[in-house]
């Protein structure tokens, strides 16, 4: 094995300069394709990671049903034992409990419809930073009697800080919710849904609002680490009742996941675009090299070789060729990719100002996960695999007298 | 007591169209330590008997009998199996992998057959020896004359002590020095190693020295001189 292997190395060095281009383009494959995957993956990790931040979080726990209707009946007391099941779990870094309904907001002849969320202030702001995107007026407090609103909304409803706002809903069981509250903060945020809805409370004033004292409709959880998102959502049910169900941000966020998968789908098939020319380059140099030696081959056969080994010696040096290549793309690749993970490029102009616009940070964001580089890997060597039948069938079947007289 | 047997050989090239009788009933046997030249016109059938004679083509009838083993019978793999422990071949050109030595091009017929390292190298340094490129063992063949490649191209040919060499128009791509230099060195180990030696030539200085003659005429044996 050893020579074979040996004649093999040797062999792709006979011509030098057909070699090192193959190599170069299996390792521009290499190096476009784990700089975009990475990309692509940093981008959708950014999106999935304000979505989950600023909505849902990464895992959601609400009464059975609640869901569907989302509606201010279907809510649940947050017991002792929710708690320790939550607390529990080493992966769990911050929940915060919610209570939010429908209601019209009002300020003289204005009146919009908005979304009241009643939250821990210090721990929504710990989680989402709100006291850094109030654009005037003060943060919330949880003993306070006030809200915080939109810029959009105080903008439609023509009010601003200090201003009254009547608020008119349907409370728990057929209640009617009506209050005013004066305006203590006007936000900006990146989700511009929020910016035209938001109507932020604390959660003891909303729970006194909507009459649903204790109640909430939602616990949001947020994880150390997100790759473990199920085993934690089963663990979090296993600890609950039926009456309650936990779903995951991808049950929450549906359009948001088929958008992502969308764009994933569409990667792949471009660097599947680039693999395949890439391959054919491969399966060419493959193919001259074993064209090239018909005569050699029958000389080898001739004098005893068997035609398995002759083949495992051109199956080597396609393999060299590929993984000397992965090898190169890989050392030029990783320690870039690493850097940009964590020095993502900022942007300016234009494209800055739509990605906050998206609740994106203006940075293009890398990910150096190591299935990222395994991916790629075994991408060249199946190339190289696909490349290596043509000699396969070739050496199989041809026939060393032709050969030789060739 | 003969080590090759043709009994009615026969090969018959396009049955179907124009039928090429290129070997044409042949009968001959071949004894231990014979050096032998099959002469004869352009297209008289040398290569193709030499190449029935090494299995590397099956007769259209007939026997190839090697030491009591029909090679007719045998399958493709038995047949390169059978070839490697009995049969040494030198090629007019092409002979040796031009990625190995000269060193390393005589191993690798032993190291197909398991012979163990130290037998090699053993081995190795007697061929080298005889054929008088001692300091050549490690050029690749890109580095050595016509004359020296076709030298390891026999030593390579004899490592695998085979029963008989067959060599076609070996001295064909030689000038006159590098020929004479070589045909002796075969003769000299043709003696040494009593292996026989059929060759397939026009080379008068391979006619000269071959102690039996085979004259083909469109694919028949027309004389056989010892």
């Amino acid at each position: 094995m050893y020579t074979l292997i040996k004649i093999a190395w040797r062999n792709i060095w006979r011509n030098k300069k057909r070699t090192i281009l193959t190599m170069l383009s299996i390792i521009l494959a290499i190096f476009l394709s784990l700089f975009t995957r990475s990309m692509q993956l940093g981008t959708f990790g950014s999106m999935i990671n304000n979505a989950v931040k600023l909505s849902t979080g990464y895992i959601q726990i609400h009464k059975k049903g609640y869901w569907e209707n989302k509606s201010i009946n279907e809510t649940f007391s947050q017991t002792s034992k929710i708690n320790r099941t939550i607390e529990a779990n080493n992966n769990v870094t911050i929940y915060l409990p919610r209570l939010e309904s429908f209601a019209l907001a009002s300020s003289g002849e204005q009146t919009k419809g908005t979304m009241v969320t009643g939250t821990i202030p210090y721990h929504e702001d710990k989680l989402n930073e709100y006291s850094d995107k109030i654009i005037r007026g003060k943060y919330l407090q949880s003993d306070d009697k006030a809200i915080l609103i939109g810029d959009e909304l105080a903008g439609f409803l023509k009010v601003d800080v200090g201003d009254t706002l009547v608020l008119l809903g349907q409370g728990h069981h057929g209640v009617t919710a009506a209050a005013q509250y004066p305006i203590k903060g006007i936000l900006h945020l990146p989700l511009p849904q929020l910016n035209k809805q938001l109507v932020m409370m604390p959660l003891k004033e909303c729970q006194y609002f909507f009459a649903a004292e204790n109640r909430l409709t939602s616990i949001s959880i947020m994880l150390d680490d997100p790759e473990l998102l199920d085993i934690t959502s089963n663990e979090i049910i296993s600890g609950l009742s039926n009456e309650y169900e936990v779903m995951t941000w991808q049950e929450m966020n549906k359009e948001l996941v088929q958008f992502i998968d969308t764009k994933l789908v569409g990667g792949i098939i471009m660097l599947s675009i680039l693999y395949i020319v890439i391959g054919f380059g491969v399966f060419g140099t493959v193919m001259m090299m074993t064209m090239e030696r018909r005569k050699e081959f029958a000389i080898m056969v001739s004098i005893g070789m068997r035609k398995y080994k002759l083949l495992s010696v051109v199956f080597w040096e396609t393999l060299l060729i590929g993984f000397v290549a992965i090898g190169i793309g890989l050392i030029i690749a990783y320690p870039l990719i690493l850097y940009l993970s964590q020095n993502p490029i900022p942007l300016t102009g234009e494209f800055a100002e739509s990605m906050k616009s998206v609740g994106s940070e203006p940075v293009m964001p890398f990910v150096s996960k190591p299935a990222i580089f395994i991916n790629q890997t075994i991408s060249v060597i199946l190339l190289a695999l696909i490349a290596v039948t043509y000699p396969l069938f070739f050496i199989l079947k041809f026939d060393v007298k032709k050969a030789m007289r060739s | 007591m003969s080590i090759i047997r043709t009994e009615q050989l026969n090969k018959i090239y396009d049955e179907e169209n124009i039928p090429v009788h290129a070997v044409n009933d042949v009968s001959l046997e071949f004894e231990e330590g014979e050096f032998t030249a099959i002469i004869g016109p352009s297209g008289c059938g040398k290569t193709t008997l030499l190449n029935l004679l090494g299995g590397l083509d099956s007769p259209t009838s007939g026997e190839v009998i090697i030491n009591s083993t029909n090679i007719t019978n045998l399958n493709s793999r038995e047949i390169i199996d059978f070839r490697l422990r009995n049969i040494g071949f030198v090629f007019q050109a092409y002979n040796l992998v031009p990625v190995l030595t000269a060193k390393e091009n005589v191993e690798f017929i032993m190291q197909l057959q398991g012979i163990s390292k130290d037998k090699r190298e053993a081995r190795v340094l007697q061929l080298f020896e005889q054929i008088g490129l001692k300091d050549r063992l490690n050029n690749r063949p890109g580095k050595l004359s016509g004359g020296q490649q076709q030298r390891v191209a026999v030593a390579r040919a004899l490592a695998s002590k085979p029963k008989f060499i067959l060599a076609d128009e070996p001295t064909a791509n030689l000038d006159s020095k590098s020929t004479n230099n070589l045909l002796d060195i075969m003769l000299k180990l043709n003696e040494a190693e009593n292996t026989t030696f059929i060759f397939s030539t026009h080379d008068s200085r391979v006619i000269e020295r071959a102690r039996r003659l085979i004259t083909l005429d469109d694919g028949k044996v027309i004389s056989d001189k010892k």
